[in-house]
């Protein structure tokens, strides 16, 4: 029988170390709203996510009134659109019309952000999905809730270095096409390599075509509680130290797979994955640096902050699979700089620059997410720091994504805020040499060697 | 159906359980065990609650209860147990 202690400690995880479940995301395939006529295809689209999203939200306040742990988003992933408006969208105004559709059902259904409107093109770009990607900004200043992603590599195909070309531009369009909101467009796109099908969390969610019609997918968090749980183990050798990242994940995760499971339940969709990903909130004490300096930093960004984050990420990894049945998704440490408290301070103390930042999404789940940058960043930089950032998936097997965010009119040294979740962020500086002849050359870089694994 | 678990935390006066006790039977609630230890001042208590018998919705048992917290000067969670045994019990 569970006893007071343990009780105990369960309610202050969630009173006081900010113990949440960061979001139940209902992936659902839109691939059979497919339709020449593009009013058809809306109003297929509409109809299919409001009657399957219908009891998302009020599902999610019961499971949480009655578990008494807090749901913080409820969301919503849809198949790739590039791939659903295909025969409908002619240009890439056919396609806005379809994120205007997106952004509608979500204000509808009381979800703050809807993943999907997305191409994959890790290999190649038919014209469909060059029409949603040169859509993108148009798309994302027309709409508030609607997150935007685009796959450019992997390691079984390699890096489409013309779309990462593309996307240098696009990112910075949307800076330009969303500048009076502090070029926020940015913040809801992302672009990746080795995208998982199951993410539920934003910008980089959609319903990959291997899912089945309608999945629940969730993401837990709880930097917090790890961090306390540190405290507890200072100047403890590694063993200890990893032993209690451990064991902590493992109690966070239960904890997603039970709201995982009765959501499931109740809203008569399957289970699909529960992500184990520990991720940050711009409110105090809920910041993966904060973990990473309980460790022993004095700042994260100091020597010794990629093995620091390297082994937190495998920890988090070997006590959240024990945990939950189906583990999917980024799982793993997100590093966002402008959502993560800890990350904003290390920033403006001078500890944190993007290049540690890159050397940090080696080891962990993401990449470099949410770094405001100067708004007269070149596109080809941008580019550039993409297929760095794609080569370090590729080469190692991992998902890395790049949500970076040129703030028109900012310059280094400035702060942009972007409320809520998203945070503010000061603008950082970007290596200022030029790299447009090599990201000017066109075509794919190959798959690595290790691939070829048949 | 699983148990529900009865949290009461705050500053120790008189009457606290009586009053929560009272609530649980005007609703059909039965308590199976209790535990209490005063921390520092503070009263800590756990009931383990069996809610199959009442007719009364969930979500409104959780905020009647939460409601009675605030008057008496503490604070009362009630939860199912799922949340506590899925976490500390493989």
């Amino acid at each position: 029988m569970i006893n007071i202690l343990e009780v105990n400690e369960t309610n202050k995880m969630i009173e006081q170390e900010k113990l949440d479940v960061r979001t139940i995301t209902l992936g659902i395939s839109l691939l059979d709203c497919c339709d020449a006529d593009l009013d058809a295809l809306n109003r297929n689209i509409y109809d299919k996510i409001t009657r399957l999203a219908k009891d998302l939200v009020s599902t999610g306040r019961e499971i949480e009134l009655e578990y008494g742990i807090p749901i913080v988003n409820k969301r919503i992933s849809v198949t790739p659109i590039a791939l659903v408006g295909g025969r409908a969208c002619r240009s890439p105004e056919d396609f806005v019309e379809v994120a205007k559709t997106l952004d509608k059902a979500a204000r509808d259904m009381g979800v703050n952000f809807i993943g999907g409107y997305s191409a994959i093109v890790s290999k190649g770009m038919t014209p469909n999905e060059e029409a949603l990607i040169r859509s993108i900004p148009a798309a994302l200043a027309a709409t508030e809730r609607v997150c935007s992603s685009v796959n450019i590599g992997s390691t079984k195909t390699g890096i489409n270095m013309d779309a990462v070309k593309l996307m240098g531009e696009i990112v910075r369009e949307t800076a330009e096409a969303t500048k009076e909101n502090n070029s926020l467009g940015c913040a809801k796109l992302v672009v990746l390599c080795n995208a998982p099908d199951d993410n539920p969390f934003m910008a980089g969610a959609f319903h990959g075509v291997s899912e089945a019609d309608a999945v629940i997918n969730v993401g837990v968090s709880g930097p917090g509680v790890i961090k306390h749980a540190l405290e507890g183990v200072r100047g403890e050798n590694f063993e200890v130290l990893c032993e209690t990242v451990k064991k902590t994940a493992f109690k966070v995760t239960r904890a997603g797979q039970l709201v995982a499971q009765e959501a499931s339940e109740r809203l008569g969709i399957p289970f699909g994955i529960v992500d184990l990903s520990l991720a940050p909130t711009p409110s105090v004490g809920d910041s993966v640096a904060g973990i990473l300096e309980a460790m022993g930093l004095e700042s994260v960004g100091a020597p010794g902050t990629t093995a620091a984050l390297a082994l937190l990420n495998d920890q988090v990894k070997k006590g959240g699979i024990m945990a939950s049945s189906f583990v999917g998704g980024l799982s793993g440490a997100f590093i966002p700089v402008s959502e993560d408290q800890g990350m904003i301070d290390a920033v403006n103390r001078g500890a944190l620059t993007i290049e540690k930042l890159e050397a940090m999404t080696c080891v962990c789940s993401v990449g470099l997410d949410m770094i405001a940058i100067p708004g007269d960043t070149p596109a080809s930089t941008i580019s550039g720091i993409i297929a760095d950032e794609a080569a370090i998936g590729m080469i190692n097997n991992k998902t890395t994504a790049v949500r970076l965010i040129p703030v028109i009119g900012k310059d280094v040294g400035e702060t942009v805020e972007f409320g809520g979740l998203l945070g503010h962020a000061p603008v950082q500086e970007v290596n200022r040499f030029c790299c447009a002849d090599f990201i000017n050359r066109g075509g794919r870089i190959p798959a690595p060697v290790h691939s070829f694994k048949n | 159906m699983s148990k529900t678990i009865i949290t009461v935390v705050g500053k120790d006066t008189v009457g606290i359980i009586a009053k929560v006790c009272t609530y649980l039977a005007d609703n059909q609630v039965n308590v199976e065990d209790i535990s209490q230890t005063i921390v520092q001042g503070y009263f800590n208590m756990m009931m383990i609650v069996d809610t199959s018998g009442s007719t009364k919705p969930y979500a409104e048992m959780v905020t009647e209860l939460d409601d009675l917290g605030d008057a008496i000067g503490v604070r009362i969670r009630c939860q199912r147990e799922d949340i506590f045994t899925k976490m500390h019990r493989i």
